[in-house]
């Protein structure tokens, strides 16, 4: 596909390139959510700080993420398996949920504004919308991945390639990382 | 450039790069470069690490000169307040008031737009894109034996972001009301309030944005540059037989890659504070006799998070530069570099201590005075790895065989440029002299010659140093000399005296110091840093011509590796094409510093070790 990227046999072993790439990505994309978090402990510690409760959707829309992850994995799976027709149902399974994930995520914003919590109110609340609304533009960027990855599998013809095995790794591992985020915002919000 | 050899030369690299290189059949994939194959995928959305690599030095320049006449412009309201200034009215229109006695004068508002804006291109456009961008670009691949960086395209993406950045920026300039004009650190309220001030609004919604966009460029660009260090070394090039440059642009890299994300959340919640009407950063505030709504946020958590960017960013700027020092020194001197390894232990000191040292930024925000202390220590910790790396420098030099280049002169500039601007460093490190001496001159003096001068001397030293690779042809040496004792005596006439300003209590920023009895002593010395300034950026304008002049006229390179240097990038074609070798890659067999050994003025890195030979460190 492209020569510069080495086809070095001598370090086969290793990690891919663009694989690498990806999790250095991921690790920059965390470090925005720490500043976040961070700053979210040391204006808290200031007082002047509304203390109210999650509402129970932003819970429930974590097993939707959840599930979300296991159906693309289990895709992944039947992909190397050669199961085509699991591995394309699976795949439209976990970009439905993700479409679900969002439109909950909405829901859970209006469900904040309903007991009181407004984008301005106090900190607190502006916090949980600038954090989860950040998180969801990057769960934005995983449906974009997601939706080529059903344009390929229905476009193309199911072949076990590197190059496609890799396509789908990629997508697999950001999904997993967008998903492993927002577990992590969840208990932060939960436990801070 | 078309890829002509005029005489079917052997090179003895060719033969050892044929006899022990890897075939990576290069040939098989590519016939021809379909990657370039027309003028807009050569020149302009190139693919190339090299000509990326020059799309960004040049449109580095470009800003450096903008920045830098920016400079000469508020300095000349600092050092003749009452001169007419009638003259730059066609230049700067409505920012020049003239009075009826036909006499111009700068407008206080846009002199804080330039110093603003001075800030945020140099530190920024210059000094982040500039130099790393351009160096990391062109060595990376080169001296580690790769094609070319991980994801070429995204590489390509990483200059067009900058460049789109670049142009948000610019079209700023030029804004009924202004850039912005709150200071490159954008502190709120000015940041977060658009009726803070003239510059406020619609300068600051374009800071923003463009900032935003040249966060993207580092990311994509440092993305890239960890890859490919890490993943397409050649064969034998083991971490520990890399270039220092090497060493230096990946730790630069990682530090962009955890500290810029921050700033972009920083500048999130700046955005919501302006647009939205949240209070992340805004207290109870009243502008223009009204009261606003905001209620209980905190400036200073801002200043932690831009900080939090803002150290590490200093080490963005000046780890490349101290790489690309290394490398000219060892290779001018005809010596290997001494302390290889307390080098690279003390690059990544540096990079490790960089996270931890913010908040010595606030001494004087108000932070706890306990929490200080903390930072202070760790703060004069970094002298520590600071001294290692100037010591070396020293010893590198010390007893060598100096080649006194342009490049090898600007490279011993910079080690008395940093010697100079890290002592001062360790005034302002401590918190209690920090008390006299913050928001003074000698700030100012302290990181201009630690970051801005040094920074800029080593980027010469490279320019200079790697000019040949780039366009084929030297650029003039004695221009280059005349251009390195102008900027070293010019430099140093500026910043000194502003050490003096600073202990005697002078502000920074200030429009005039006319009402301030007690500083009507030093207008003789701000008239003197004024024409100081003015003179040694003709010198640059001198590099400036000698740049261009020599893309075209310079003299041509005839042989492949025209300093005797051992490492990789020497060992390609004069004119490298979009994949660097044109047959094998190159494998390493040494370490990069085997100058002097075995009665050999140099060993390249292909050479494989003698028989009874050892890898030396």
């Amino acid at each position: 596909m492209n020569a510069t990227v080495a086809t070095t046999d001598y370090r086969r072993s290793k990690i891919h390139p663009k694989k690498f790439a990806l999790l250095v990505a991921c690790a920059s994309i965390m470090m925005m959510f720490a500043a976040f978090t961070s700053a979210y402990i040391v204006r808290q510690s200031a007082g002047n700080w509304l203390e109210f409760r999650l509402p129970d959707l932003f819970y429930l829309n974590t097993g939707v993420i959840l599930m979300s992850s296991l159906a693309l994995h289990s895709s992944y799976l039947a992909f190397k398996r050669g199961n085509t027709r699991v591995y394309r149902l699976l795949l439209v399974g976990a970009l439905a949920l993700g479409l679900a994930f969002l439109v909950l995520q909405y829901q859970g914003w209006q469900a904040l504004t309903a007991i009181g919590v407004e984008l301005t109110t106090n900190p607190s609340g502006s916090f949980v919308y600038v954090i989860s609304g950040v998180h969801a533009a990057h769960i934005l960027g995983g449906i974009a991945a997601l939706l080529l990855a059903i344009l390929h599998a229905f476009v193309l013809p199911h072949r076990i390639t590197p190059a496609r095995k890799l396509r789908f790794e990629l997508t697999l591992i950001y999904w997993h990382f967008v998903d492993f985020l927002w577990v992590y915002l969840l208990l932060f919000f939960t436990f801070s | 450039m078309a890829n002509v050899e005029t005489k079917p030369v052997v090179h003895d690299e060719d033969l050892l790069i044929e006899e022990y290189g890897y075939d990576d059949h290069f040939h098989e994939h590519h016939h021809g470069d379909k990657y370039q194959s027309n003028f807009i995928t050569t020149y302009i959305f190139s693919q190339d690490h090299k000509m990326i690599a020059k799309q960004f030095l040049i449109t580095g320049m470009f800003w450096a000169i903008i920045g830098a006449a920016m400079s000469l412009i508020f300095r000349l309201q600092l050092g003749f307040p009452e001169e007419n200034m009638a003259w730059i009215k066609p230049l700067l229109g409505k920012w020049i008031t003239v009075n009826d006695a036909g006499i111009g004068s700068l407008a206080p508002e846009f002199y804080y737009a330039l110093v603003t804006m001075h800030g945020t291109i140099l530190v920024f456009f210059v000094l982040t894109a500039g130099l790393s961008g351009t160096f990391s670009n062109l060595l990376i691949p080169l001296q580690l034996g790769a094609r070319d960086m991980a994801s070429p395209f995204l590489n390509m993406l990483s200059y067009w972001f900058f460049f789109l950045s670049g142009m948000i920026m610019f079209l700023s300039l030029f804004l009924n009301t202004g850039p912005f004009s709150g200071g490159w650190t954008a502190y709120p309220p000015l940041s977060a309030l658009p009726q803070a001030s003239s510059g406020s609004g619609a300068g600051m919604t374009l800071w923003l944005l463009s900032l935003v966009f040249f966060v993207v460029s580092v990311l994509l660009g440092g993305i890239n540059y960890i890859t490919t260090v890490l993943n397409l070394r050649t064969k034998g090039m083991s971490m520990w037989r890399m270039p220092l440059t090497i060493w230096a642009f990946f730790v630069t890299a990682i530090l962009g890659l955890l500290s810029f994300p921050v700033l972009v959340s920083a500048f999130l919640l700046v955005m919501f504070d302006r647009g939205l009407g949240t209070s992340f950063f805004l207290s109870e505030i009243f502008i223009g006799g009204q009261a606003l709504d905001h209620v209980g946020g905190s400036p200073v958590l801002y200043q932690h998070l831009f900080w939090f960017l803002g150290h590490p960013e200093v080490y963005i700027i000046i780890l490349p530069a101290m790489g690309l020092v290394s490398e000219v020194l060892s290779v001018h001197s005809r010596k290997p570099i001494f302390g290889y390894k307390a080098m690279v232990y003390s690059i990544l000191a540096i990079g490790f201590l960089s996270f931890i040292v913010w908040a010595h930024h606030m001494f004087m925000s108000g932070v706890n005075p306990f929490i200080s202390n903390f930072f202070v220590i760790f703060t004069l910790i970094i002298a520590v790895p600071s001294a290692v790396k100037v010591f070396n420098w020293i010893a590198t030099l010390y007893g060598g065989n100096i080649r006194f280049t342009a490049a090898s002169l600007f490279g011993i500039g910079f080690v008395s440029m940093f010697i100079s601007g890290g002592l001062t460093g360790i005034f302002l490190g401590n918190s209690a002299i920090d008390i006299q001496l913050h928001d003074t001159y000698f700030v100012v003096a302290h990181f201009h010659i630690v970051m801005g001068v040094a920074a800029f001397f080593g980027m010469f030293a490279g320019i200079y140093n790697w000019y040949p690779k780039m366009f084929g042809r030297f650029m003039n040496e004695t221009l280059g000399k005349i251009h390195f004792w102008g900027t070293i005596i010019g430099a140093y006439a500026v910043f000194w005296p502003m050490h003096y300003l600073g202990m005697a209590g002078v502000p920074r920023r200030y429009y005039r110091f006319d009402s301030f009895a007690a500083f009507g002593q030093f207008d003789a010395m701000n008239q003197f840093i004024t024409i100081a300034a003015i003179v040694t950026f003709g010198f640059q304008l001198l590099f400036v011509i000698n740049f261009f002049y020599s893309i075209w006229k310079g003299k041509k390179m005839t042989t492949r590796n025209p300093w005797g240097a051992t490492t990789l990038e020497w060992t390609t074609p004069i004119n490298p094409g979009h994949g660097n070798w044109d047959g094998k890659l190159p494998t390493v067999q040494r370490w990069a510093y085997d100058y002097g050994k075995d009665g050999k003025e140099f060993i390249p890195q292909i050479q494989p070790l003698g028989k009874d030979e050892k890898d030396g460190h």
